[in-house]
């Protein structure tokens, strides 16, 4: 064999796993989903699969009348919305909770930067569930939250905390939190402070300095952080259901409520398609908008 | 689909029993004068297994699922080597429907006179030609008298659907369609397979007016709720009223008299099961008294044979929301198979609830 078919051969060898691992865990999974959403709705459960049919997405936007004749629904985009706001608050008080941190950690010395990377990390080592429920017993009427505020007199009768879209709020940007301190931390932690004493050197007020020069230094930190937070917010099952005491629903709930409740498979792959397409296309937008500023700053 | 969710209530159990599942699949090889069931995860007492081995030399083993749509899907793919399984009523007419079941001829067997009269038959398997009934339940409410005024609550739907001033906000729903939608039907007087918009307009009507009042749909927690006295009423399954009940004794389980709904779990055998015999043989024997209590005094849930009271635990004995009164017979509904038309209704009702 030739040096040259070697190479090739080994490349295509050392590729071939990750490729191979796309293909079966992404690619044909995502396939299977689009081929579902267009297929016959089986009322048992699961799909008629020789029926062709765009009956699922009608189903997103309009409603079938006793006459067969279509009106607009807004059931469904009103869940979509209530979802996309939930996760942009969510993002939001991340954001506004997540950068001072990763400014404290990113200036401490090296040994005190790894125990703060590891209890921001010490959440995960225990399941989401668990640290779900456990904010059940902090915001229920006779949890702690309450228990304290009575006790200390600061109101007489329990706020209602808990099974509301205050409590997925609060769930949601715990359980993501740490998804915007890191990245945010990474990027700030390679800021060369030589930077920053310019920046006093040159009379910049401490203000100044952060606008000026670590948040721009930090930017793709930030953009990483909040689509990192975003993204799985916007998918948020286990939070909505026991936090939001099922009043309201998230995509998630609706997406999963269609493969049991309501037994339509097709429409609940049409709904979990709506999602990817509503994130990867906000998600190019900001890439465009992004790469657009990184070049106007050079 | 009840079963599904008062199994989806212990969350950490379901994935349990999926791992379970996993492992499942790797033990291919069966020995003969073996059974093997395919159940829920604690859903069946270990002691009958060693029972029914002693009885008949026959060796039991159980694997778990953790949903009827694993169940349903493993046998349309052809079985996995089980003899006898013990799906709900929904799945028992998806797998009679599409042929999955042997026909094992229940109502031909020696025990089946043991039956109490309402479970001879059922939707899906009118002649039980298929299935025995294995555990059944209620879906009623339950109530702290110690947080309504006077200590009673009218044995109605209306105390949930329509709650007196005090109640309001103090009352809590089951997070499950079929279980919300029935009792609002029988509240309303209208048929739970109606496929007509006006009077699904109606029940929904009736939701969207209770919904403020409600603090909270969930299956999950029903009994720490309870407990802890969060909500004064809580819709219930009867299983679940029965452990509120341990720790709060004064509490009362309502079989409100509009109707209330029951659900029944059947034992089934598939179509190719390696071990016909034997699987006929363990469905009579467990439709006999004193194996039918082993099986509830495990489960908590109550079984279909005449006679198995004598044998049952004492507390479930005692407990009206486990073993229920006669008098309360005609106010138990069973389940009915809807037409697409009407589940479709149902789950725009559902839809537009929560949005």
């Amino acid at each position: 064999m030739t040096r040259a078919g070697k190479t090739t051969l080994f490349r295509v060898l050392l590729i071939g796993p990750a490729l191979l691992a796309i293909t079966a865990f992404m690619i044909v999974p995502l396939g299977l989903m689009a081929y579902i959403s267009f297929r016959g709705r089986d009322y048992s459960g699961g799909v008629l699969w020789d029926q062709f049919s765009v009956e699922a997405y009608i189903r997103l936007f309009f409603e079938r009348q006793l006459d067969d004749t279509l009106a607009l629904n807004f059931n469904y985009m009103l869940i979509i919305l209530r979802s996309v706001w939930l996760s942009f608050v969510t993002m939001v008080v991340s954001l506004l909770v997540g950068l001072p941190v990763a400014m404290f950690m990113a200036t401490r010395d090296r040994k005190w930067k790894a125990v703060l990377v590891f209890m921001v990390t010490l959440p995960f080592w225990t399941n989401l569930l668990v640290r779900n429920y456990a904010w059940i017993l902090l915001l229920r009427d006779h949890g702690t939250i309450n228990s304290l505020l009575l006790w200390l007199g600061v109101i007489s009768e329990p706020l209602p905390l808990l099974h509301n879209e205050f409590a997925v709020a609060v769930g949601l940007t715990y359980s993501f939190l740490p998804f915007m301190v890191l990245p945010i931390y990474s990027s700030l932690e390679k800021i060369d402070l030589r930077l920053v004493e310019a920046s006093f050197d040159l009379y910049a007020t401490r203000w100044q300095t952060i606008r000026r020069v670590i948040l721009p230094l930090a930017f793709p930190g930030i953009v990483a952080g909040c689509v990192l937070v975003f993204v799985p917010a916007l998918g948020a099952y286990i939070t909505p259901e026991l936090l939001g005491g099922g009043k309201t629903l998230m995509i998630g709930n609706l997406i999963g409520f269609q493969f049991g409740g309501a037994r339509n498979w097709p429409f609940g792959a049409a709904l979990g398609l709506f999602l990817l397409v509503l994130v990867l296309g906000s998600l190019s937008l900001y890439a465009r908008r992004y790469r657009g500023e990184l070049e106007g700053s050079r | 689909m009840t079963r599904h969710n008062r199994v989806g209530r212990h969350t950490a159990k379901l994935l349990m029993a999926s791992a379970m599942t996993l492992a499942a699949w790797s033990g291919v090889a069966r020995a003969e004068g073996e059974l093997h069931l395919y159940n829920w995860s604690n859903y069946f007492a270990p002691e009958l297994l060693e029972r029914f081995e002693q009885e008949t030399g026959t060796k039991v083993t159980v694997d778990n699922y953790a949903s009827e749509d694993d169940l349903l899907a493993k046998l349309q793919a052809g079985g996995g080597g089980y003899d006898v399984i013990f799906p709900g009523a929904t799945t028992l007419g998806v797998m009679v429907e599409k042929g999955l079941l042997a026909k094992i001829e229940v109502s031909q067997m020696e025990n089946f006179k043991n039956l109490l009269p309402a479970f001879t038959t059922i939707a899906g398997d009118e002649n039980r030609e298929y299935s025995a009934p294995y555990m059944w339940g209620t879906t009623g409410f339950t109530y702290d008298p110690a947080m309504v005024p006077g200590g009673k609550l009218e044995e109605s739907w209306k105390e949930l659907f329509e709650p007196r001033d005090e109640l309001k906000g103090k009352i809590a729903m089951l997070n499950e369609v079929s279980d919300v939608w029935n009792a609002a039907a029988y509240y309303t007087g209208i048929d739970k397979c109606t496929e007509d918009p006006a009077e699904a307009q109606q029940i929904l009507d009736l939701l969207m007016a209770q919904k403020p009042d409600v603090r909270l749909y969930s299956n999950d927690g029903t009994i720490d709720r309870m407990v802890a006295g969060e909500v004064a009423a809580h819709m219930q399954w009867n299983g679940a009223a029965h452990r509120v009940k341990e720790k709060k004794p004064d509490a009362v389980y309502v079989y409100p008299k509009e109707g209330t709904s029951f659900w029944t779990d059947v034992i089934a055998v598939p179509k190719d099961a390696p071990n016909l015999e034997a699987a006929k043989t363990f469905v009579n024997w467990m439709m006999s008294p004193e194996i039918a209590a082993i099986a509830s005094n495990y489960t908590g849930y109550s079984n279909a044979v005449s006679g198995s009271g004598e044998f049952l635990r004492e507390d479930l004995k005692a407990d009206p929301a486990v073993n229920t009164p006669e008098d309360y017979n005609d106010r138990l509904r069973a389940f009915k198979a809807c037409s697409p038309a009407s589940k479709d209704l149902r789950e725009k009702v559902w839809t537009k609830l929560k949005s």
